[in-house]
């Protein structure tokens, strides 16, 4: 890609990504939540291989690297869902056991926000996987 | 009534597509394109004449929300289809490798 | 006192995700802990059928009704349930075990047990929901991860068998979505009990909404269709089912097309609408037209796994004929007695067909593993160098085509007597008449693959043709075992623990909401 692309790409993908953290974390405040915010943390670094071309990377690396993050966020999603299973007092599964504070501050609403941090890291793991699983396929027939 | 008249018309339109194109891209835009046609379908089915988003903020002061159960639904339905789109495509490149071309008149492998 | 009811659901979850991570490291770890997954939910089934008194209503979250309106998820374990989830975690389980020596040949193995964990995940899911976008949610779970899984080996055939399964089962889930859209959009609710009540209460008054509600059915009746392989929409099934690895064939016919297709079929129809006489006639005209038309397809089949698959249309079709005249007599108002006896029928076949159509699909892997041949022109004279795949296969093969003490026979048996007693003639005439062919099309698949004069090919030394190892020979014997065990289930002391109380579920439709809702 020509040298303005490259500049452009070194200047944004961070602000993209921290604009993606930003969607996550206010998942309980604003529209968003985890599903978005993750695609748009995904979309940052998945413009950076673009632009830049994957010649630089060890693309297996990557690649099972994110397998492995994906899998283990939902590891944690199941592990925080099933631990109100052994909270005392009530024993049902994904049930809202953290403090619930008032309406609109950041820190409030239970568990909610962890499950959205969660859900955005497991969904822009999942697209960059796939996007890596895509591109090193290519590598591979060309070879 | 008319509106959702035309998302139906937009789902004949991706079926079309699934039924009558041969190249196998053009059959998952169709496939995509139905799976668009339902989601809007669905937002619109929780329309609220008047209504504002249903966030509950600080100030309420007697707002008329939409109806916010169809949304939760929508997002669902998106990351589905993003799950079965990929996995299409995923399919089509390696169907691609293995018989040299797109047209489904070619891939007739298995017959009877 | 019901906190394993999500456990279902988690277990295999959990256990996919953690194949994916420690597989990646280690290799060996997915076999033997998939099967231990597997065994260890087959012993919650056991354990809830004998100590635990259904039906339980678990609120997922805690979120009750509020002022008696049910607003939160609800997973609802009744006697239909518990059948569904005996019968999948059982093929699962001799599924997972067969595939630990199947399996090894092909590279990415701990890929191919993390779908398969996640797949029983979602068959399980839907089995236990209790609202109709849970439902749908775990159907795609199931089906997604069935697409990658006939597409496993990325040969020619599999690439081709899993695109044509993927469009049209994309299709069918578009149209299940938009069937769920309309309901929601008539009676603005998405729990079944609660539906039931709306529409229940509705049809009787004179406003137009009894044409919208046959209008839903149908779209639903042709999205469920396709998942269960009836006849206008079966255009899938043979090609997936032949050219996906075999213990996901085994699993795909024996289970998928069960809990995904027939069940949520059942459950919708006789729970969810009120049972009217035109939609039984429906379904009923649609199991017909899958019995007669899917063995006439079967018996000019040369490919073992095509033959078994087109077999799998005929006897779903029997499962929907028993259950389908069940539901005639109840819209007709008639005995209670006939409708009981030809839902048990179909309720019965139901697991019959999973056990042998998993053993014979078993089979047919064990004959590919050793000979790399599936065209029975060319085999063979197999039965004195496998003796155990011949016995086992005689076993099957004497199960489907209904010859006593197997459990075939008691099942059909079943089902004729009752299309007989509610005075449907023509049906029970052409379920005899398939029963025949299906015998004559199997006595071909014995004498071609087995019992014939054996091909010059394995005597002279480049086949190497041997018995199988020995965990596929552990569930193929299991599983013939079992084939004769249920004949069993036709003992008055048995049939009450298992079967009477699915029967229940289906002939007393009207208890369900009330025992879900609470008034």
């Amino acid at each position: 890609m020509t040298i303005i692309v490259k500049k452009v790409t070194q200047i944004m993908c961070g602000i993209i990504f921290l604009y993606g953290i930003y969607i996550v974390v206010h998942g309980h405040l604003t529209p968003g939540g985890g599903f978005a915010g993750g695609t748009i943390i995904a979309g940052a670094f998945i413009l950076l291989i673009i632009a830049f071309g994957s010649g630089f990377l060890s693309l297996k690396k990557e690649e099972t690297g994110s397998s492995i993050l994906e899998s283990s966020a939902i590891l944690v999603f199941l592990l925080i869902a099933s631990a109100g299973l052994l909270v005392a007092g009530m024993g049902i599964f994904f049930v809202n056991y953290l403090p619930k504070g008032t309406i609109g501050h950041l820190i409030s609403a239970g568990f909610i926000p962890l499950f959205n941090i969660a859900v955005g890291i497991e969904v822009a793991a999942a697209l960059l996987t796939i996007f890596l699983a895509l591109l090193i396929y290519k590598d591979e027939v060309i070879k | 009534m008319t509106v959702y008249l035309l998302c139906i018309l937009l789902f004949l339109i991706g079926l079309y597509g699934v039924v009558a194109k041969r190249n196998l891209i053009k059959i998952v835009i169709g496939l995509a394109i139905m799976e668009y046609s339902v989601n809007l379908f669905l937002i619109l089915v929780g329309y609220v004449k008047g209504g504002t988003a249903p966030i509950l903020s600080r100030n309420l002061a007697n707002k008329v929300f939409v109806d916010p159960l169809p949304q939760a639904m929508v997002l669902t339905a998106i990351v589905i289809g993003l799950a079965t789109t990929s996995l299409l495509l995923a399919i089509a490149i390696r169907l691609y490798r293995k018989y040299k071309t797109f047209d489904i008149r070619e891939i007739k492998n298995l017959k009877g | 006192m019901d906190w394993f009811v999500p456990l279902f659901v988690i277990v295999p979850l959990g256990g996919a995700f953690l194949i994916a991570i420690i597989g990646s490291f280690a290799r060996p770890f997915g076999r033997f802990f998939t099967s231990l997954v597997l065994a260890s939910l087959i012993g919650l089934t056991l354990y809830v059928i004998f100590s635990v008194t259904i039906p339980i209503v678990y609120m997922v979250g805690g979120h009750g009704p509020i002022e008696k309106v049910p607003i939160g998820i609800t997973m609802i374990l009744d006697g239909l349930s518990v059948y569904l989830l005996l019968i999948i975690n059982l093929i699962g389980f001799f599924s997972a075990f067969y595939s630990i020596s199947y399996m090894k040949k092909f590279t990415s193995e701990n890929y191919y047990y993390t779908l398969f964990c996640l797949m029983v995940a979602g068959m399980n899911g839907v089995v236990l929901s209790g609202d109709v976008f849970n439902l749908y949610v775990f159907l795609e779970m199931a089906a997604i991860s069935s697409y990658a899984l006939v597409a496993f080996g990325i040969e020619k055939e599999e690439l081709e068998a899993s695109f044509k399964y993927q469009v049209l089962g994309g299709a069918s889930s578009l149209f299940i979505l938009l069937g769920i859209a309309f309901l929601y959009w008539n009676t603005s609710t998405l729990n079944i009990a609660d539906i039931s009540r709306v529409i229940g209460t509705t049809a009787n008054s004179a406003t137009a909404n009894s044409e919208f509600v046959k209008f839903v059915g149908v779209i639903l009746l042709a999205g469920f269709g396709l998942k269960a392989a009836m006849i206008p929409f079966h255009a899938w099934l043979p090609d997936a089912h032949s050219s996906a690895p075999s213990p996901i064939s085994s699993m795909l016919s024996g289970v998928l097309i069960k809990a995904i297709g027939v069940y949520v079929i059942f459950r919708l129809f006789f729970n969810m609408f009120t049972i009217s006489y035109d939609t039984a006639l429906v379904i009923t005209t649609i199991g017909t037209l899958s019995m007669v038309i899917g063995v006439l397809l079967a018996i000019g089949q040369w490919d073992i796994k095509r033959l078994l698959a087109y077999h799998s249309i005929s006897q779903m079709g029997y499962v929907v004929i028993g259950v389908g005249i069940g539901m005639l007599v109840i819209a007709h108002n008639g005995p209670r007695s006939v409708a009981a006896l030809s839902i048990a029928g179909g309720l019965y076949h139901l697991f019959n067909h999973a056990v042998f159509k998993g053993l014979l699909f078993l089979n047919a892997g064990a004959v590919e593993y050793e000979t790399g041949i599936r065209d029975m022109k060319k085999l063979g004279g197999l039965s004195s160098l496998m003796p155990v795949t011949t016995s086992t296969s005689l076993g099957a093969s004497m199960s489907i085509s209904g010859i006593p003490p197997f459990n075939g026979f008691f099942s059909k048996l079943i089902i004729i007597i009752a299309a007989i007693q509610a005075g449907y003639y023509v049906l029970s005439i052409l379920a005899v008449f398939v029963s025949i062919i299906t015998l004559a099309s199997f006595l071909k698949v014995q004498r071609f693959t087995f019992f014939n004069k054996p091909n010059e090919k394995w005597n002279r030394g480049d086949f190497n043709v041997r018995e199988v190892p020995f965990a596929m020979c552990f569930s193929m014997v299991f599983l013939a075992v079992l084939c004769l065990g249920l004949s069993l289930f036709i003992v008055p002391a048995v049939r009450d623990i298992f079967i009477t109380p699915a029967v229940n579920v289906l002939l007393n439709s009207a208890v369900y909401s009330t025992g879900v809702l609470g008034y």
